[in-house]
């Protein structure tokens, strides 16, 4: 059935040249052509999520069961993995903070002549796809024993590979996640008066580390944490870099536990997708109610 | 990493610019007298970004220009991978990823611009509250948990292949056509979130000067509405292209490598499953896939700016 909906709105899609611009005239029958693409998409996007959740709870032996879900808890495996994309991810999210906000606010401040650079530098890992950048990665990694073994580096090399606590995936989610950190960021800055801020705060005699953290990252709170959730959910469904570079994270797990258990792992997938939803929710959420008020 | 760009596309172009001119004179009238630079606070973010993105840049370009010799262990500068993944089975992974994100960026465009249509034409707010809602969450939608949605509903177990006997008529997900199928689940919605402010940008006067002046619905979207929706169509389509193209994770989970595409064959380079003397193929291919992306973003970054200027 979902093999002919891409198929079915192209069929509606002659409608609207000749029955949108009608406004005047006929309006019933570009209710019925938008009631059909409504209808068609929503077929689309919801089927698969009850099917998939149908797949998980309904079997030919056992009828209607929520085991599975039961099951996911106690999976070998899981809280490893769940635990270790947890720690990443508020790795991630510290470092790209830290690094992006001092810049964007020196951007405002003081150096817009860098804001050029720093929107390249934002915007390249966008056009850089994972798969080549871990490429790229994995290749510095492998330099290692051959020119490196007998220098310093070479420590360093071994240390951010740590199974337990792989920063090299820290650094790369670092750079995956600075389009959508500067953006929100960016937006954030935009709509408050920082050097105002600024100047009143060091006029009255404010240190620089109080300025900072008690006035202008309150006065982002809002884009502060849009950028944090996206980089949550980023690094949480991140799967390219960590499975090429061989750790286990999260999504990772999930593959290799499809092998065994199929059922556990679109379960998995169902309540992974829920928790991502759930974020960005409370995201875009919390965007709409700031707007009001 | 399939976080797309799902943000205004809008917005960055001509407002960031006036931003920038505007920041850069009032530095000059107000702080350019005696205020040190605050340059220095930015090095550690470039520091950081020329070491953890900068050196595996290098490293993937001068690795994709060089051979190894097998017996002699020597390394020397050579075409021979960029040249060798751009033949035969290499080739072909490379064409058959185009072609599939032709095929999503087109499909995706046609119908999450019909799509948009039907919302912003509908009288019910709360209707294109929810689907934008829903578009912004689909859109970041990727990668393995939505391969194993797809895997469950319509895979060779699948609950609606079971229910209509489906494979019995010849369907199977893992094609060409069923990741075309998969990848549109987040790129109509995608294509949804440019395309809905482009469509709110398209002013009812010009409508009615357009039917006042005797125009038919046709012409008026002949000469008035795609002339100016053309640079946000162009500029999503190209967003769509990018992201089918760089899709790994999904494909990875679903079709394991039944489809050929470049980045399932650079996975495989990746871990060694390659023959000897062909290591640096993984990143000749990579190098090719970045000249693709690179080409389609010089299109989609001067449209992005076109666009801005007749939707404000």
């Amino acid at each position: 059935m979902a093999a002919v909906t891409p198929i079915l709105p192209g069929d509606a899609g002659e409608a609207p040249a000749a029955g949108a611009p009608a406004r005047p005239g006929r309006p019933a029958r570009r209710r019925v052509w938008r009631g059909v693409v409504l209808i068609v998409a929503a077929a689309y996007f919801l089927v698969p999520m009850g099917a998939s959740f149908w797949f998980t709870v309904h079997s030919e032996q056992q009828g209607f069961s929520l085991s599975t879900y039961a099951e996911i808890l106690s999976a070998e495996g899981f809280a490893a993995s769940m635990l270790l994309s947890l720690a990443l991810a508020a790795a991630t999210i510290a470092v790209v903070l830290a690094l992006t906000l001092p810049a964007l606010l020196a951007v405002r401040l003081g150096a817009p002549r860098l804001r050029p650079v720093l929107e390249v530098v934002c915007t390249l890992p966008l056009v850089v796809p994972p798969i080549t950048f871990v490429t790229g990665i994995s290749t510095v990694l492998r330099w290692g024993p051959d020119y490196l073994a007998a220098t310093p580096f070479w420590a360093t090399l071994i240390a951010i590979q740590d199974e337990t606590f792989p920063v090299v995936l820290v650094m790369a989610y670092v750079v995956l996640a600075l389009p959508f950190v500067h953006r929100s960021l960016d937006a954030g800055l935009r709509a408050v008066d920082v050097r105002t801020l600024v100047e009143a705060a060091r006029n009255l005699g404010a240190s620089w580390p109080h300025v900072m953290f008690r006035v202008i990252i309150p006065n982002l709170r809002p884009a502060i944490a849009s950028a944090s959730f996206l980089t949550l959910a980023l690094v949480l469904g991140e799967y390219t870099v960590a499975a090429l570079l061989g750790y286990q994270t999260f999504p990772v797990w999930i593959v290799t536990v499809s092998g065994a258990n199929g059922r556990l792992s679109v379960a998995v997938s169902i309540l992974s997708l829920l928790i991502t939803w759930l974020l960005l929710l409370v995201l875009s959420g919390a965007g709409t109610k700031r707007k009001d008020a | 990493m399939m976080v797309s760009l799902t943000g205004d596309p809008g917005e960055t172009g001509e407002t960031g610019r006036a931003a920038a001119a505007s920041g850069g004179r009032r530095a000059r009238v107000r702080g350019g007298r005696n205020r040190p630079g605050s340059w220095p606070a930015a090095v550690p973010l470039l520091a950081f970004t020329a070491v953890a993105f900068g050196i595996p840049a290098v490293a993937l370009l001068l690795g994709a220009f060089t051979v190894r010799d097998p017996e002699t262990r020597l390394s020397s500068f050579s075409t021979a991978n960029v040249a060798g993944s751009l033949q035969g089975a290499y080739l072909n992974t490379l064409v058959s990823s185009v072609q599939l994100s032709a095929v999503v960026a087109l499909l995706g465009a046609v119908l999450g611009t019909f799509l948009a249509q039907a919302v912003v034409t509908s009288r019910f707010r709360a209707l294109r509250e929810t689907v934008l809602t829903a578009s912004g969450v689909l859109a970041n939608f990727g990668g393995v948990p939505l391969a194993f949605t797809w895997v469950a509903t319509l895979g060779n177990s699948g609950v609606l292949t079971q229910a209509f006997g489906l494979d019995a008529h010849g369907w199977s997900l893992y094609t060409f056509w069923g990741l075309a199928v998969v990848y549109l689940y987040f790129s109509v919605p995608l294509m949804v979130l440019v395309m809905v402010p482009a469509l709110d940008g398209l002013k009812a006067q010009w409508r009615e000067a357009a039917s006042n002046s005797g125009a038919t619905a046709w012409q008026y979207w002949r000469h008035v509405g795609v002339p100016v929706l053309t640079p946000s169509l162009l500029g999503g389509t190209v967003l769509l292209f990018g992201g089918a193209f760089a899709a790994y994770a999904t494909a990875k989970a679903m079709v394991g490598s039944t489809v050929p595409l470049v980045t399932l064959q650079i996975a495989d380079a990746l871990t060694g499953d390659v023959l000897i003397g062909h290591e640096n193929i993984a990143l000749a291919l990579s190098l090719d896939m970045i000249i693709v992306a690179a080409l389609v973003m010089a299109v989609y970054l001067p449209l992005q700016r076109r666009s801005g200027r007749w939707l404000r």
